[in-house]
């Protein structure tokens, strides 16, 4: 479809051959519709293909992520899809500066969610606090609030970048790296 | 530019001198130059306030404006270190009452007669007025979740 616009990032995987990601691990009795897997691999494998995120946008990373969220890098395609309350979510995506007062609003949403549960630092002012890290209001990262399962490097990152941190998610849920809290 | 005329009848009457885009006036007669400027001189409009650390002292700005002759006039009124305190405009202008209470928060200077004087933007059990110079950059502010 050489008319198309080129779709940015990585390519969405062909429709009925997504449980190929896991086929070495499915055993399938032929001429029957029953296959053998782990159940905790099954499981890992759902939860890393519908990565229903809390959006958390606190300044300008949000703008990269309401960009990746969009139709030019359409991330529906990979299973996620924004939720806007906790209590639906499984990732969290902190997206800018952490200030003081912010913090607790942060932890409460974070305990609000339910397990499985995983978060994505998205930028150096929620990784580190980046040259904002001295200022009086803010906290020098995200992950003084709450445990941080990936960090996106960038002021803001691209929507590529962000794209490549949830695929890095994905790889970790796949390894069976679960949550810590 | 302030209007001439203006600034000299704020001198004449309330002993004001004349400074950088306004007046500076005494903080004894703050309340009834500001209320003379809004009925009588036609500075309807409070536009906002800012304050600043000098080496002697702490200087508030409060900028008021004069929509029917297009002129905006800064009055400035300073307040000593050792007892920062000046009188509020909440009552005057009720669009003060939010910009005082940011220089509440940051600057730490006190206003007589305001109605809410909380911190409107740090925590309210923060500690300490960021923006004054004895403000240390390491201060240890900590986050308690």
């Amino acid at each position: 479809m050489s008319d198309e616009l080129p779709i940015l990032g990585r390519p969405a995987p062909e429709a009925g051959t997504a449980l190929d990601e896991i086929a070495e691990e499915v055993v399938r009795f032929p001429g029957g519709g029953v296959a053998l897997l782990r159940a905790e691999t099954l499981f890992h494998w759902a939860q890393k293909s519908s990565l229903w995120p809390l959006t958390f946008g606190l300044a300008c990373c949000a703008i990269e992520m309401m960009a990746t969220f969009a139709g030019r890098f359409d991330l529906d395609r990979f299973g996620v899809i924004l939720r806007p309350t906790p209590r639906q979510a499984d990732v969290m995506i902190i997206a800018g500066t952490v200030t003081i007062k912010m913090a607790p609003r942060i932890r409460t949403l974070y305990d609000q969610m339910a397990h499985p549960k995983w978060v994505i630092s998205m930028g150096s002012c929620a990784n580190s606090g980046d040259h904002y890290r001295n200022v009086y209001s803010v906290v020098p990262g995200v992950d003084h609030v709450i445990p941080v399962d990936i960090y996106v490097a960038g002021c803001p990152p691209t929507p590529e970048a962000l794209m490549e941190g949830i695929f890095a998610l994905q790889r970790k849920i796949m390894e069976g790296d679960r949550a810590r809290a | 530019m302030p209007a001439p005329e203006v600034v000299s009848a704020l001198g004449v009457r309330f002993g004001a001198e004349a400074a950088p885009l306004g007046v500076t006036i005494p903080a004894a007669s703050l309340l009834p130059a500001m209320r003379a400027l809004r009925d009588t001189y036609g500075y309807r409009g409070y536009v906002t306030a800012s304050a600043i650390e000098r080496a002697a002292a702490f200087e508030v700005a409060h900028v008021v404006r004069n929509l029917d002759a297009n002129d905006t006039l800064f009055v400035r009124v300073t307040a000593p270190k050792d007892l920062p305190e000046i009188d509020s405009l909440a009552f005057v202008y009720a669009g003060a009452e939010w910009h005082e209470r940011e220089i509440l928060d940051l600057f730490g200077i006190a206003f007589r007669g305001h109605p809410d004087p909380r911190r409107i933007l740090l925590p309210d059990d923060y500690t300490g007025h960021p923006l004054r110079k004895d403000f240390a950059m390491d201060t240890p502010w900590g986050y308690r979740p």
